[in-house]
């Protein structure tokens, strides 16, 4: 998504060597997904259901 | 020394085989490098060695300040995957295990400037008003 437009960013964080961001992110299981410091997702993500996610989210 | 086993850089090799443009892994690390830091220098510097159209280009965190704000990078090790522009792909971690596939499939991507994903996808980050970080938090498989 970060390839497909510039207004997005993705990184993908190691959290084992960043434990600050992990307790910062309440990261207990992998992989979670957080967008924007406030939208999480936990486990495995398909494309789809970001993208419906994020879209209901981003609205409210 | 190699990170990778013989028949994981032919496997590499024969996918970067297909690239069109090239692609710069940029990385940031200190002089005096963490373990990982120095694994994944090392990691980077090989998969760049397995293609031409692949280049690593390495620099110091605390000496080149000015470089990691510019590419966003607040902590080491990072690896940005840069083609044409930053499109805002970065490890922060050493891309190990599961991670490297997708290292190695961002590179693809970012080569041929096409991420495969779907029209409603498209749909929606062309609506986008404002900018989305997208942080996935892993564990080293």
């Amino acid at each position: 998504m970060a390839l497909e437009s510039d207004l997005v960013k993705a990184d993908v964080v190691e959290s084992m060597e960043f434990p600050h961001l992990a307790v910062k992110y309440h990261v207990q299981g992998v992989p979670r997904t957080i967008v924007n410091e406030t939208i999480h997702f936990e486990g495995a993500l398909p494309e789809a259901r970001l993208v419906a996610e994020l879209g209901k989210k981003l609205s409210e | 020394m190699s990170l990778l086993q013989d028949k994981d850089r032919e496997q590499v090799q024969q996918l970067f085989a297909g690239l069109s443009k090239p692609v710069k892994l940029v990385m940031f690390t200190q002089e005096f490098e963490c373990e990982l830091c120095k694994e994944t220098r090392e990691l980077v510097e090989e998969v760049a060695s397995l293609a031409e159209l692949v280049t690593a280009e390495v620099h110091n965190f605390a000496l080149d300040k000015e470089k990691a704000e510019e590419y966003g990078v607040d902590k080491i090790p990072a690896v940005v995957v840069v083609g044409e522009k930053d499109h805002g792909i970065r490890f922060f971690g050493i891309p190990s295990g599961y991670e490297f596939s997708t290292l190695l499939e961002d590179i693809v991507n970012v080569s041929a400037q096409e991420s495969g994903l779907s029209e409603r996808t498209g749909a929606f980050l062309a609506g986008l008003k404002d900018p989305l970080h997208i942080q996935v938090f892993v564990t080293p498989t």
